[in-house]
């Protein structure tokens, strides 16, 4: 099943806004084929059948009160800003997301 | 003269409370051992002052959240990043008057079992400094065992609290899931991640549980503990019942040493009274790894997607917003984030979602419901914590696969969201060996109770004897 190209390996470090050098490209692409294919050993179970289990316990939704309560302030929400413009966080313009 | 290598919390309570010693002098004498050992242990990664006041002092992980305190999580995408709010576990610390010596080291993201990968050099296990001290808690452990705190907090996805105080020989609780607030601490893999207690004795183990523990309403997966924490006192294991998995006896991988230990530490808890019995865990133990290898990548791909280089962290030089994201991460994650976020994410892309990330959780049902038939035969389960013990620095680095099986045995426990507590069982070429105890869920007092009546029984002496 695990077998993962250059093209698809660059596709995947897009989606996770992941700018890799070349170097880097290299080594992963051997590494993470050798990782997949540990991983899917997985699929050699028959689990049609069972569920899947996101969380060790069963969670409910847990609702508070919608009630405003201390937060914050601008400046500490602020404070380790790499950059600040009044009371915005800065980023170079442009550009998809 | 206070001796902080064999110091005690609970002998160190006594004495602060009897005046016999000053939380001042207690504070320096701490600091003191810092100054004289962690230029080669380099367990800390950032010291603190002495904030004044008579609690104890103690050393905190620095994936855990430090109000007015840098908290890098061993790497250098939050490196001079101050949080501007405590954790709901340190502020229960501060609540009971501990005193934050200062932030432990870790591998980077705690995504590691040596803390090789922290972005800030290693720290070394002080029974033999040419060797790792585990981790990701590494830094904690070492710390402990090194006299440099008389206890610690780690953190635990698949066996960073448990591993490292198996290779420095001390104890170490990866409690119930959901037991601890996670409210505040570097998030990894969330439905994983648990704060634990590291700590010299069993008793001083549970007694920094019982202050961190308990329903918080900003982590809403916590719970109440059903009954409270007990320190035990019981130094025999009658009417306990102990299973004995094969598999997780028996993985390739297991070091003689290690084996010939823990068979001697069963033989032992037999002899103060438990029942042992053999059991199996065949699908927990074959399917943990690859299991545990995608639900924490995929969690952690979504978790570290946060650090964008846009509210707080590294920020990398560049004229436009997605090449500043993406050379921000570059930049800043180490190789080991990477391989994860680019695991993780490719298990959750379109086309392989099912067959990775769906798959495994429903493994991950199979590992809950086979622990779960154990626990209605035996109170606790028994094995290795790690199949080696210490490795040498750099012997696993360039592997990540071979450093990945350093967990094999303290993965599926995590799996199933169950608490596991390591108890040194005894030495093998001169380095501590852990024995794993894994309990059902909230079984954390029958662990402790386990743990300290070993512990009684054998007289482990924890002081790396290079230190004696």
């Amino acid at each position: 099943m695990a077998n993962i190209d250059r093209e698809q390996l660059l596709h995947v470090a897009h989606l996770a806004r992941l700018e890799l050098r070349e170097d880097e490209i290299e080594r992963l692409e051997g590494q993470l084929n050798d990782i997949l294919e540990a991983v899917s050993k997985v699929s050699e179970l028959d689990l049609a059948d069972v569920p899947p289990t996101s969380h060790p316990h069963e969670v409910v939704n847990v609702w508070d009160e919608d009630e405003p309560r201390p937060c914050l302030s601008t400046d500490e929400a602020l404070a380790n800003a790499p950059e600040r413009e009044g009371d915005f966080f800065k980023v170079p313009p442009g550009g998809a997301t | 003269m206070i001796d902080t290598l064999r110091l005690t919390a609970e002998e160190a309570k006594r004495l602060l409370d009897a005046r016999e010693i000053s939380g001042a002098e207690l504070f320096a004498a701490y600091r003191t051992s810092i100054d004289q050992r962690d230029q080669e242990l380099h367990c800390y990664l950032h010291l603190c002052d002495d904030p004044g006041g008579d609690g104890l002092p103690i050393a905190v992980k620095d994936v855990i959240g430090t109000k007015g305190i840098p908290t890098t999580a061993g790497s250098k995408i939050l490196e001079g990043y101050v949080p501007v709010y405590d954790s709901t576990v340190v502020e229960r610390l501060k609540a009971h008057g501990l005193r934050i010596l200062g932030k432990t080291n870790t591998d980077e993201f705690a995504m590691g079992s040596s803390t090789e990968n922290s972005a800030f050099g290693p720290s070394h296990n002080p029974w033999d400094p040419s060797r790792v001290p585990g981790g990701s808690g590494g830094g904690s452990a070492a710390a402990v065992t090194g006299g440099l705190a008389p206890w610690a907090l780690g953190s635990d996805t698949g066996g960073s609290i448990k591993q490292p105080s198996a290779l420095c020989g001390n104890v170490g609780l990866r409690p119930t899931y959901g037991t601890v607030s996670r409210y505040g601490i570097v998030a990894f893999a969330s439905s994983l991640d648990q704060v634990g207690p590291v700590a010299k004795t069993v008793r001083d183990c549970a007694y920094l549980y019982s202050i961190i523990a308990g329903r918080d309403e900003r982590d809403t997966t916590t719970v109440e503990l059903p009954q409270p924490v007990e320190l035990p006192e019981a130094t025999d294991l009658k009417g306990l019942r102990v299973g004995v998995p094969k598999e997780l006896n028996e993985a390739e991988g297991i070091e003689p040493g290690v084996a010939v230990a823990v068979q001697a530490a069963i033989a032992k808890l037999e002899e103060l009274g438990a029942e042992v019995g053999e059991c199996s865990l065949s699908l927990s133990v074959e399917y943990g790894m690859p299991c545990y290898y995608l639900i924490a990548p995929a969690e952690a791909s979504s978790n570290l997607a946060r650090y964008d280089g846009v509210r707080y962290g590294y920020r990398a030089d560049a004229a436009e917003r997605l090449e500043m994201y993406e050379r921000t991460r570059d930049e800043g994650f180490g190789d080991e984030p990477k391989r994860r976020i680019m695991v993780g994410t490719y298990a959750l892309s379109a086309g392989y979602y099912d067959a990775y990330y769906g798959q495994a959780q429903k493994v991950r049902t199979v590992i809950k419901r086979e622990h779960d038939a154990l626990f209605e035969t035996f109170d606790a389960l028994v094995s290795p914590t790690s199949p080696t013990v210490a490795f040498p620095l750099g012997a696993r680095t360039a592997d990540p696969l071979a450093m990945y099986l350093s967990d094999v045995l303290t993965i599926p426990s995590c799996m199933a969201g169950l608490p596991g507590l390591n108890v040194p069982c005894g030495l093998s070429e001169g380095l501590p060996v852990g024995l794993q105890l894994v309990g059902p869920q909230f079984g954390e007092n029958t662990l402790f109770r386990i743990g300290h009546a070993f512990e009684q029984a054998i007289g482990f002496d924890p002081v790396p004897e290079r230190l004696r």
